[in-house]
This record gives C-alpha cells, sequence and structure tokens, in this order.
C-alpha cells in the first residue's frame, strides 16, 4: 500500500538571489498509515519548514508530496480538500493559534459546522463534548463556555488537539506540541496523543528540538535528524538513539544533558571543531556539517555532497566516512 | 519592614543552619515571604523560603513555571518590580568577614551590592542588552556607573573576559547584540555579569531556548565557573539536567516554597517528596534506554487561592486528611537533606517498590 504521505525531494527556499535561503534542500521520506515519525534537529534545521509543506500551509519551491500515492499538486478541488482534512497541524504555542475571544465551543463548534462533520447545532455541541472527553478536559461540559486565558498552557494544547480532531483527521503534524508546555503535564499530553495514534489510527509527524522527547514519544517509530536542511541521517528511534552513525547526531546525543547525574558524567563528549552552526545564507560546500566535524576528511568532505544511503542496522545515514563506525555515547 | 523584626524572625526558624563549623554562607535567606499585589488580590509567590548558600557551591532551584523560582532570585538581588514585596523574612550577605543585612540596603550600596555582590544572569539573553548600543559600551556604562573610570583597563579586562566565555573577542566587543547568536549573546552576558568580579551569580534559565550544541558550550563554561573560578551560583531552571549536571545541592520549589532540598545525588535517586519524585518520573533521558514515565495529575496553584494544608495535596498520590488541614515543614529525612512531607517515610517505600526507571542505562 502507498504511504500515506510521502516526501521526494522537497526543496523549499525563501527569497532569492543573494539573499536566497535554501531552507529544505531535496528532503525525501516516507511515512507509512500508523507510524510515528519524529523529525529532529537544531533551530534554522528546516524541520518545521518541512511540516508546514507536508500539511499543505507552505507550497514545496521544487519536488513533490504525495498522500496516499498521489501528488498534492495535480489534485483536483475534491481530492485536495480532503488532503487538507486528512492532515491536520498542531502549532507550538496554543496561545498564538487559538482565537482568545472565541469560547472553547465556538472554536469546536465553528469547524464541525463548516466543514459538516455534523447535522446542526446540537450535534455539534455533543461532538464538542465527546472531542473534549477524548483529549482528557473532563467533565467537559466545564470548559465549553472557558476562553482560552481561563485555561492552562496544556489544556490550550489540548483544546488545539480537539480542534484539530474536528475534521476527523488521519495524519497529524504536531510542531513542538508540547515544548511549551510544564514538565509535570507534558507526558500525560503526549500519552494523549499516543492514544489518538491507537484509538483513532492518526499516524503523527512529531517534529521537536528535544531528544529526550522524541526518543519517549516515537520508541516504537522513527526518527529523522535534519541538518542545514537535509536529511543526515534516519532509522528506527532505538538505533539512532543508541547507535547514531552521523557526526552530527552523535555530537547532539553526546551533548545533551541528561536529567540524571550519573548517566551524565558516563557520557563521553564528542569535541567539535567549531561551535558555531554556520548561516543558512553562507552554506558550506559538500556536508554542510564538514567546518564542524571531527572526523572531516579533505578533498572529500568538502567537495561531495554526501549521499543518504541504508545501512544494515536500519535506516540512512548521509556519511560515507563514519556510517560503518559505531561509537560508544558512554563510558 | 525594620531590621530587628527581620533578624527576631530569623531568629525563630527552627532549621538546623548546616556547616556550622565552616565558616558561614556567604549568602543566608529566613522565611522569606514575596507577595505582588493584583487586581484580583494578593499573589503569594514565594512564601517562607529558607536556606544557605555556602562558599563555591551551586545550588539549582527547581521547578515549574509559577513555582516562585525566578521571583526568589529578583528578590536576592532586590530587583523586583514595583508591585512586588518582600513582607517577611531576612536575607543576609557575607563577604571577607562583612555582613550584610540585603532587605536593609539602598542607594549606592544596594547597587554596589547588586553586581559586585551578587550578579544576576538573566534569561532572555536578547532583551538584557540595550540593542542600539555595541558589547562594549555595555561593558564600559557597567563599569562607569560602579565607579570605574579607567576605560583601558576596563577593555582590557572586558576582552579577558569575553576571551574566557570563549568568544572571538576582538570581533564581538564591537559587535551589537542583534549580530550576535543566541549563544554568543547568553556567553556576553555571562561575562558582563562577572566584569566586577561578584562573589555569587545568579543565573536564570542559563540554557533555555537554546539549541543542544549551544547549550552544550554554555554548561562547560559554567562548568569552568565552577570548577575552576570556584564561584558561588544560584541555578534557576525548569530543566532537570542542569541541575544534574551542575548542581551541587537542588532545591524543589512548588507553590512559593522549598518543599525538598539536598545534595543532587539525593534529590536524584533519594527523593522524598512526592512533587520532586513526580518530576524526576516524568522526565525522560536520552541515552538511558526505554523508560516508563508518569506525568503529575492536574496543574499547578492558583497562587492568589492556594489550597489548605500541603500545597501540592490535590496533585499528590499519598495525600491524607492531614495533608489537606496542615503544611508540612521541612524536616529532615537524611544527611543534609530536607523535605517538606508528611508522608516522607511512604515515598521512600514506594521508591523501594518501584524503582527509578533510570538506574539501568542501557542495559
Amino acid at each position: 500500500m502507498a504511504p500515506i504521505i510521502e516526501a521526494r525531494h522537497i526543496t523549499k527556499t525563501f527569497g532569492r538571489g543573494k539573499e536566497q535561503v535554501v531552507a529544505v534542500d531535496a528532503v525525501s521520506f516516507a511515512i507509512q498509515e500508523g507510524e510515528i515519525l519524529c523529525l529532529v534537529g537544531e533551530s534554522g534545521c528546516g524541520k518545521s519548514t518541512t511540516g508546514r509543506m507536508i500539511a499543505g500551509l507552505l507550497p514545496p519551491t521544487a519536488g513533490e508530496i504525495l498522500f496516499e500515492g498521489r501528488p498534492i499538486s495535480q489534485m483536483a478541488p475534491e481530492e485536495y480538500r480532503r488532503y487538507r482534512h486528512a492532515v491536520q497541524i498542531i502549532h507550538q504555542d496554543p496561545y498564538a493559534s487559538l482565537n482568545p475571544v472565541q469560547t472553547v465551543q465556538q472554536i469546536l463548534v465553528t469547524p464541525l459546522l463548516r466543514h459538516r462533520k455534523v447535522d446542526g447545532p446540537s450535534g455539534a455541541r455533543k461532538r464538542a463534548l465527546e472531542l473534549l472527553e477524548i483529549v482528557d478536559l473532563t467533565p467537559p461540559e466545564d470548559f465549553l463556555n472557558k476562553y482560552p486565558h481561563q485555561l492552562s498552557g496544556g489544556q490550550r494544547q489540548r483544546v488545539s488537539v480537539a480542534r484539530a480532531l474536528t475534521v476527523e483527521p488521519r495524519f497529524i503534524v504536531a510542531d513542538e506540541a508540547v515544548s511549551m508546555v510544564d514538565v509535570s503535564i507534558r507526558v500525560s499530553l503526549l500519552n494523549m496523543l499516543t492514544r489518538l495514534k491507537e484509538e483513532f489510527h492518526v499516524t503523527f509527524l512529531f517534529i521537536t528540538h528535544d531528544l529526550a522527547l522524541a526518543k519517549y514519544f516515537a520508541w516504537h517509530g522513527r526518527i529523522t535528524v535534519m541538518y542545514l536542511g537535509r536529511i543526515v541521517e534516519d532509522g528506527p528511534t532505538p538505533r539512532v538513539i543508541q547507535d547514531p552513525r552521523h557526526p552530527y547526531t552523535q555530537a547532539l546525543l553526546s551533548a545533551v544533558p541528561e536529567a540524571d547525574p550519573e548517566l551524565t558524567r558516563r557520557k563521553r563528549r564528542m569535541e567539535l571543531r567549531s561551535a558555531d552552526i554556520p548561516s543558512l545564507l553562507a552554506l558550506p560546500s559538500g556536508c554542510t556539517f564538514h567546518p564542524r566535524c571531527p572526523y572531516f576528511v579533505e578533498g572529500e568532505c568538502d567537495v561531495n555532497v554526501p549521499p543518504l544511503e541504508p545501512i544494515s542496522e536500519g535506516g540512512r545515514v548521509a556519511c560515507p566516512v563514519r556510517k560503518s563506525e559505531p561509537i560508544q555515547l558512554l563510558a | 519592614m525594620t531590621l530587628s523584626t527581620a533578624s527576631s524572625m530569623a531568629n525563630s526558624v527552627t532549621w538546623v543552619q548546616e556547616g556550622e563549623t565552616e565558616s558561614r554562607p556567604p549568602l543566608s535567606l529566613r522565611d522569606v515571604h514575596i507577595v505582588y499585589s493584583s487586581r484580583r488580590g494578593p499573589v503569594q509567590a514565594v512564601r517562607g523560603v529558607s536556606f544557605d548558600l555556602h562558599g563555591g557551591e551551586s545550588l539549582a532551584l527547581i521547578g515549574e513555571s509559577g513555582s516562585g523560582k525566578t521571583t526568589l532570585g529578583l528578590g536576592i538581588v532586590r530587583l523586583l518590580v514595583k508591585t512586588a514585596r518582600i513582607t517577611q523574612g531576612a536575607i543576609r550577605y557575607r563577604r571577607d568577614g562583612r555582613e550584610m543585612d540585603v532587605l536593609a540596603l539602598e542607594g549606592p550600596e544596594l547597587r554596589r551590592f547588586r553586581w559586585k555582590e551578587c550578579a544576576m544572569v538573566f534569561q532572555s539573553a536578547l532583551n538584557a542588552f540595550n540593542p542600539v548600543i555595541r558589547i562594549w559600551d555595555q561593558f564600559w556604562d557597567t563599569a562607569r556607573a560602579h565607579g570605574w573610570s579607567d576605560r583601558r583597563a576596563v577593555r582590557q579586562k572586558a576582552l579577558e573576559l569575553l576571551r574566557f566565555v570563549q568568544l572571538d573577542a576582538d570581533r564581538v566587543i564591537d559587535a551589537y547584540p542583534h549580530e550576535l547568536s543566541g549563544g554568543m549573546r547568553q556567553r556576553v552576558l555571562i561575562a558582563l555579569s562577572l566584569l566586577l568580579d561578584p562573589q555569587i551569580l545568579i543565573l536564570d534559565e542559563p540554557t533555555t531556548a537554546l539549541d543542544i550544541l549551544t547549550q552544550r558550550t554554555i554548561m562547560d563554561l559554567l562548568r569552568r565557573l565552577k570548577e575552576e573560578l570556584h564561584f558561588t551560583m544560584i541555578f534557576i531552571s525548569h530543566d532537570l539536567a542542569i541541575a544534574a549536571e551542575l548542581a551541587d545541592r537542588v532545591a524543589t520549589m512548588y507553590a512559593g516554597t522549598v518543599v525538598e532540598l539536598g545534595p543532587s545525588e539525593a534529590i536524584f535517586y533519594q527523593p522524598r517528596h512526592p512533587y520532586t519524585l513526580g518530576l524526576i518520573r516524568a522526565v525522560p533521558t536520552v541515552t538511558g534506554g526505554y523508560e516508563e514515565l508518569y506525568s503529575i495529575p492536574g496543574s499547578p496553584p492558583d497562587l492568589i487561592d492556594l489550597p489548605s494544608g500541603c500545597k501540592f495535596h490535590p496533585r499528590c498520590p499519598f495525600a491524607t486528611e492531614r495533608c489537606r488541614k496542615e503544611e508540612p515543614p521541612l524536616e529532615k529525612v537524611g544527611e543534609h537533606h530536607l523535605a517538606a512531607c508528611w508522608h516522607w517515610t511512604e515515598v521512600a517505600a514506594e521508591l523501594g517498590r518501584t524503582p527509578l526507571h533510570r538506574r539501568t542505562p542501557n542495559a
């Protein structure tokens, strides 16, 4: 069966001429129905731009996005509408993405009626209550007449999820969806999203800069690591986290502080050749990580763009120099 | 508030002062209360915080948004907004045998205390700079405000500090803040805070909103401040990882008060307050293998309308009738380890039954 979402060499450039920025550079991946794919990377790596293109909020400059095997650029209006309903996005900041002068009821009922998902206002109210129940805002009656500012950050994000669910999506792009929420309630939000996957077979593209969150949410899925607009490594989550092969993934994993004193002490640090991230306006030649990479090979890494090649342990790595070399993350 | 009430209040605080045999701690807080006035009523942001900060130690104040940790930091350097008031308690500062009552400081004395004795590095590095003046002028203005007049000496020192924080000093010193990346700005801010040789450094969320590799450079820099220069530091953070990596001691704050305080290892491996335990069980590690995580039910309390008794009781799995009625004091639960929970022995027993998920990384 065709993957629910496939990206084929999608590229996004902003600006033109000397000011042109390549935010996403020929990125390809496929997501099967029911899967979780985590897109991780630092700011400016193109993960959010990729997410926005997948959700149809931004057209790719080049390349093609396929929904159930059909290129969205070739879809007829009716088919395109179905795709836009099926793929929803949840943004990072629920305070910015919810209309502050609408009550939770209005926020949920408007799309339900607009897209004729229910029969009339009483059906819409009933459905809104069900949706609130699904996102664990209980008892739901207590929330219908609240405004976003009367809710906590976690509750607001649950309302965003409920709103996304009004159109019965099959695919959700969650862009840093729990990053702004306090630690103690993050896990319950993630567990709620996991339940959507299990009960409603929603497929997830989960975008985050937080490797620990990616690991937890996508343990049974896959992780894709991006750096300056390109995928540098992907694969099943346990493989990428425990046996990273791309020097950038290794650098991230060795650098990330751990919420455990003993573990953090046992970690082996990787020294980079440069601490500074290059500007998107002046990307390095060849492998864009080469000016920082400790394994830099002159005449190779600064000349050739490394291809993303499969490795036998699972997934793909864009580093011909190091892809077959496991490292020890812990001493 | 007068000096005498402050000190009598300090004497009425019951918990033991640690390390009485050693030299006296550079900073002591006793029963500090900070209240914001708001239209809905007084916001009890900090309620009765007491601790000693020992020379050369780093203490992490951890807690979620609204726990009072930033307000407490601002209170220590007396930079609270006008709507906030320190209503009770005492803050004492000591250096080279001198002692001062921080809450009684005024005018020039207060200014001297703020940067020369105790410097604070704020959370948002961009907002902490004047955007229209160069880095050098930020240094010069600070130095001048504190009575320096030798431009050359100040520039020399600024360059040295910028080099210490591993920046290209000659370039950075003439740059405008917007020309620098987030990590570079954070490092400049740390360099600037060191300009007047303070004894204590308070860092509010020093690594929040920075990328992982940038975070690492800041963490390594803070580690050098601690290990090479023996700074006395307070880290304010919601991120347990910074506490795990840099703190000698950790104080967990909830609803404006310290609910647990102890050596870092004790807090991470033998937490005795249900809230600390909850936080640790809610946070995943990266290289620790697969972990079962648990969230804390409910949400943080309304600081205007606080729950009765223990402020954590509505979210606590150990809560009983007593917790609803009486707020537990901090009491000794181990070596240098304090927790404010009526049921801390049960927390210990529960930890025995269900050990922490993260003790066996990469088994």
